[in-house]
């Protein structure tokens, strides 16, 4: 079956404001009796539960966490892009959109992506009004700065706490509705599947993390505002609890997985230091215009440095292999995301890892201490400085610039980065994948609604930095609240779901079914332990580089991991009960399916783009390389009652922009 | 009317009332620290005997004696309501005190209020109500009868011991009450604190020394 | 490094809780949540409860970690989160005693869990600027000094962890609530809604059965982000202007 993007006729530019002014609406009388679940409290679900709300919807509102605020939106930290021009540097509706449709190695749907840069000005209209404390110029109006892999300075942020302020402002606007009444809040709830009546999404089944009662909850349309499935690695930037259940629930009732396989690794996270790992932490990307990435030329001197026997001080200039500036002259130390990760774990696998696990590169900012102190002392009046004097001046102007990340690393890791280099090793940031959607942000499911990282739409391949933020709030303020109406202007004559339904009884039972068989098993192995083994799996062959025959084996043993799972797991305590063990078994559970379908997503795209890197597919330097003539499409994966995986294609089309091949040399 | 009871029922105007209160309790000290500093003179206590007079003649005084007393008792009642209230709030304590987080000053303002109050009513039992309510004496023999007090050295003993907690109680109290009222600043507050660990050492600091200079030297 | 651990366990709410003692072996680098995590797997391994404890991004910026190490929220590090305090701060040998916060407004659900639902109460009595979605005029319009942004943007920092509620020896979260009332009311854009918004979250605050301030600052010293109390004060002056000066 071919998949529909329901991509409105008509010019790029006039495509989104000629369909909103055209779509169906529901008039305000009918908006109140027309209720809408949202899943996730995060930037998308925040937005979008208190838009709707404000629209005059009754919004029933959900969330894991104790207090909505609490969403992983909130850890992001460089800043939001919008094409306001503000500086005058030749940005534009368009610039943003190209370089976003770039960035994601043309594997996104231009029309979408071209609406997220248009709706991306009211971004910061809208967060500025909700007193988001955006950083300012002397002036009193709003500051930008850089990001990777653009040309122009269209970053708002504030301070290094972006995506707190801006989750702190949809929680301000959602907690306005809640006062109101308009919104139900469900703190502590975990939705646990999707209901569907007549092949329509109609409600959902939870699990009250403190009782473990399971609730019934019905509504005219499912928003899912759930997140990423970065987790499925064990280790990664997301939070503790950040899942795909939600996701993946949607999935096994039929919703399409699209583009699984792309997945975003930061290259400057802070490496793991032992088994007992629970997290990673990432480094700002911004260090990367300073720091230089090495590591020892010789294996010897890495295994010295991996003994102690030897610090990175000892090695010689001529003896540090700096393998980005070497690789990639033009861009050097700032090559994106993607290129960088590969290249500190192709350095890794040849044993010149440096801390005690073999994983992890040195950021060096010696030499930018070396630079700023020269030219503070000179500024400062010292002709010849002494060596002592150029350090204590560079390290004030890297202090004051990057201090709150060094103080930062100091803290997790014990290591001072002004005097010793810092580590770093790439790790799952983010993922591009997600529930497939058409232009409305609407699944294959009648009624579903799927926004933010939770959906596949809008980064393509890669996703450039400062623009999940602006996905995020995009979908939940100013596109679904509009798109969810050429749904429900159907449903207006239909009349609230009683959840006393068969359909409601059929999915308890279900949820009920399965939680009894994950405490049945009583076995011995604790539900980390299978995360763990599953984590290393994925990252050793879904991670950032993949090979047939690497994926072929991780089906394969991800299916042993699964089959080991349901025959040893042990949990402790009841259903009835708050009982962290058994939620994170619920998750670990679905994480075994989606993370075969992950391999068999990077195995069946036999080509390397943005973030899903095939060796097999690469050039002589060893680049990546597209295959547009056979995979300019959207992967997108039903779950059938058979347990098979059958992928349905949604043909990317590109009339507006020109295909071309990234380069960094 | 309803809305001046429910400000004044609120968490926020029972503080403002603590520390307006408190302000002009710390005003009063000064002015009989001002009267004791009298019994320093070596003038067989005219000038001291003639400030009491004064104070207790003088109809605008006596006026505000009587306001005195008001922000004497709205203070100590308020004072233990607040701290009843706020032990309720807390709920329970650690099993592991810390002072790493709080100076002994600020978390037991309330005991060293509680010692100032015992010490209060000794103190007015032997001068204020003899003097006042059953006129046992009169304003001439009070110089007297205040240098036979301060050579019992049980009395004496219990005076500086309320002195100490009134340091104590003062040294957060005055800077705390200027924070209630609103006026903290990054320049202003600095000067602030300054002045209360004057006001907090000198004044406490006067009243201490005057008995032990009658114990020893009259 | 081997450790004995005194943690508070309690089975649900309202039920009598207490201390038991556990030991465990964790090394410098692990994080105090990742040392609990080595004693809960050890739980787990034996067939016993685990100690419930909430927790989530591990970065210090969710506000959802959150216990009382040897009496101090979140633990000795000042500016630090309990997910950021690593083991390196402690010696091998050591005792930590581990209690949930403990505030009459902050009621336990289950070993170091409390419910920290009053504080979402507060916010929702008038945390918050009451413009719709898609009526604000353009960013720029209305410049904002870049010293009051930043002051504002110290308040917004708050993470409402509830630290300062668990070190108030009066159980006040007077720190909070003045961290938002200022953040917005230091803003232009929020100015304008100040006297309504601080009666109401005052009112609000007073209601969920939190104490009164007496200044004492612990609450200053063990927010995680640094909050200061400049913020109570300038709460305060709110208030009275609202309550003498104002129609609420």
């Amino acid at each position: 079956m071919e998949l529909k993007g329901n991509v409105p006729q008509g010019d790029l530019k006039d495509k989104w404001i000629e369909y909103r002014s055209k779509m169906n609406l529901v008039a305000p009388n009918n908006k109140r009796n027309i209720e809408i679940i949202v899943v996730g409290t995060g930037l998308a679900g925040g937005a979008a539960a208190a838009t709707l709300a404000e629209l005059g919807y009754k919004v029933k509102a959900f969330t894991y966490h104790d207090s909505p605020r609490r969403a992983h939106s909130i850890a992001a930290q460089g800043g939001i892009n919008a094409a306001k021009n503000y500086f005058n540097d030749g940005d534009s509706v368009w610039r943003l959109f190209y370089d976003t449709i770039k960035g994601g190695d043309y594997r996104s749907r231009e029309a979408n992506v071209y609406r997220l840069a248009e709706v991306s000005n009211n971004i910061i209209d809208q967060a500025t009004a909700q007193g988001v404390p955006f950083a300012r110029e002397y002036g009193g109006l709003l500051a930008n700065r850089s990001f990777g892999g653009v040309q122009v300075s269209r970053t708002f942020y504030a301070r290094g706490q972006t995506g707190q302020q801006l989750l702190l402002g949809a929680y301000s606007a959602l907690s306005r509705q809640i006062a109101t009444g308009q919104v139900e809040m469900n703190n502590r709830q975990e939705m646990l599947d999707l209901v569907l009546i007549d092949g329509k999404a109609r409600g959902i089944i939870t699990r009250d993390l403190l009782t473990g009662e399971l609730k019934r909850h019905a509504a005219h349309a499912v928003v899912l505002a759930t997140g990423g499935y970065g987790n499925t690695y064990f280790l990664s930037t997301n939070a503790m609890f950040s899942n795909a259940s939600a996701s993946w629930r949607a999935a096994k009732r039929g919703a399409y997985f699209a583009n699984p396989c792309y997945v975003q690794i930061h290259p400057t996270c802070i490496p793991q230091s032992g088994d007992y790992q629970s997290k990673l932490t990432l480094m700002s990307e911004s260090l990367r215009n300073d720091g230089r990435v090495w590591v020892p030329r010789h294996k010897e001197d890495a295994q010295a440095i991996r003994d102690k026997k030897k610090t990175p001080q000892d090695i010689a200039e001529k003896d540090r292999y700096y393998y980005l500036e070497e690789r990639y002259p033009a861009f050097g130390n700032l090559v994106p995301r993607d290129v960088a990760s590969r290249a500190a774990k192709v350095a890794c696998d040849q044993g010149l890892g440096v801390n005690a696990t073999g994983k992890a590169v040195y950021l060096d900012f010696e030499s930018a201490i070396h630079r700023y102190g020269k030219s503070k002392a000179h500024m400062e009046g010292y002709n010849n400085p002494d060596e002592a004097t150029i350090i204590k001046f560079g390290e004030e102007v890297v202090a004051e610039k990057y201090g709150n990340l060094f103080e930062m690393y100091e803290k997790i890791t014990g290591d001072d980065p002004y005097k010793t280099p810092m580590q770093i090793y790439p790790a799952i940031h983010y993922t591009m994948g997600g529930l497939w959607v058409d232009y409305n942000l609407q699944s294959n499911i009648p009624g579903l609604f799927v926004a933010g990282e939770a959906n596949f739409s809008d980064h393509g391949a890669n996703r450039l930095g400062a623009s999940a933020l602006m996905q995020g709030l995009a979908d939940g303020y100013f596109v679904l609240p509009y798109t969810i109406g050429t749904f429900l202007s159907n449903e207006i004559r239909t009349p609230k779901f009683k959840t006393s339904l068969p359909e409601f009884d059929r999915a308890e039972r279900e949820v009920k079914e399965r939680i009894e068989k994950l405490l049945n098993i009583n076995g011995t192995k604790s539900v980390d332990s299978f995360h763990k083994k599953l984590g290393k799996v994925m990252w050793d062959n879904v991670g950032v580089s993949r090979t047939a025959e690497g994926l072929e084996n991780a089906i394969k043993e991800i299916k042993e991991i699964r089959k080991d799972f349901y025959e040893n797991l042990y949990l402790p305590g009841k259903a009835g009960e708050i009982n962290p063990e058994l939620e994170k078994a619920t998750k670990v559970a679905d994480f075994l399916e989606l993370g075969e379908l992950m391999a068999l997503d990077a195995f069946n795209r036999k080509e390397s783009c943005g973030g899903h890197f095939r060796e097999e597919y690469q050039s002589e330097e060893g680049e990546a390389m597209r295959d547009d003539e056979n995979f300019t499409y959207v992967a997108a994966w039903e779950w059938n009652d058979n347990g098979e995986h059958i992928m349905h294609k949604e043909d990317l089309k590109f009339e507006f922009v020109e295909l071309k091949t990234r380069s960094y040399k | 009317m309803k809305w001046l009871i429910s400000f004044f029922t609120s968490s926020l105007g029972r503080k403002l009332i603590m520390a307006l209160t408190g302000l002009f309790l710390i005003i009063f000290l000064l002015i009989h620290l001002t009267g004791n500093s009298l019994l320093l003179l070596n003038d067989g206590g005219e000038s001291f005997t003639g400030f009491v007079v004064f104070m207790e003649e003088n109809p605008v005084i006596k006026i505000s004696a009587y306001i005195l007393y008001l922000g004497f008792i709205i203070h100590i009642i308020q004072g233990i309501s607040v701290y009843l209230g706020n032990r309720k709030a807390k709920g329970g304590s650690y099993a592991v005190t810390t002072t790493a987080n709080a100076s002994i000053f600020s978390k037991y303002m309330f005991w060293f209020g509680m010692v100032i109050l015992i010490f209060l009513i000794i103190h007015l039992g032997d001068f204020w109500l003899g003097l006042k309510v059953t006129h046992t004496f009169g304003n001439e023999e009070l110089y007297h009868k205040l240098i036979n007090k301060f050579h019992n050295p049980i009395y004496l003993i219990i005076y500086e011991l309320g002195m100490i907690a009134l340091f104590m109680h003062l040294r957060h109290g005055f800077q705390s009450a200027f924070q209630t009222l609103g006026l903290n600043d990054k320049k202003w507050t600095p000067i602030v604190k300054c002045l209360g660990n004057i006001y907090s050492i000198i004044v406490p600091l006067g009243f201490f020394i005057i008995p032990l200079y009658v114990y020893f030297v009259k | 490094m081997k450790l004995k651990l005194k943690i508070w366990r309690q089975n649900k709410k309202g039920a009598k809780g207490k201390f038991e003692i556990y030991e465990v072996v964790a090394n410098e680098h692990m994080s105090f949540l990742e040392m609990l995590d080595v004693l809960n797997e050890q739980l787990v391994a034996e067939k016993k409860d685990p100690v419930a404890f909430e927790h989530d991004c591990r970065e210090g910026i969710c506000g959802t970690c959150g216990m009382v190490i040897d009496g101090r929220p979140h633990g000795l590090l000042q500016g630090t989160t309990t997910c950021q305090l690593h083991m390196r701060f402690f010696n091998d040998g050591d005792t930590i005693v581990i209690e949930p916060y403990r505030s009459k407004a902050f009621p336990i659900i289950k070993d170091l869990v409390v419910d920290r639902s009053p504080l979402d109460k507060i916010i929702q009595a008038g945390g918050f600027i009451s413009i719709n979605t898609g009526q604000p005029q353009d960013a720029n319009a209305i410049p904002i000094e870049k010293d009051t942004s930043s002051k504002a943007m110290d308040a917004a920092a708050c993470i409402g962890c509830g630290a300062c509620v668990a070190a108030c020896p009066n159980g006040a979260a007077m720190l909070f609530t003045s961290a938002k009332i200022s953040h917005l009311g230091l803003l232009p854009q929020g100015a304008i809604e100040t006297d309504r918004r601080t009666m109401r979250m005052v009112t609000q605050m007073d209601k969920e059965g939190f104490g009164s301030c007496s200044n004492i600052g612990a609450c200053e010293v063990e927010c995680p982000k640094e909050i200061k109390m400049t913020n109570i004060a300038r709460m305060n002056r709110y208030y009275y202007k609202s309550s003498f000066f104002s129609e609420y």
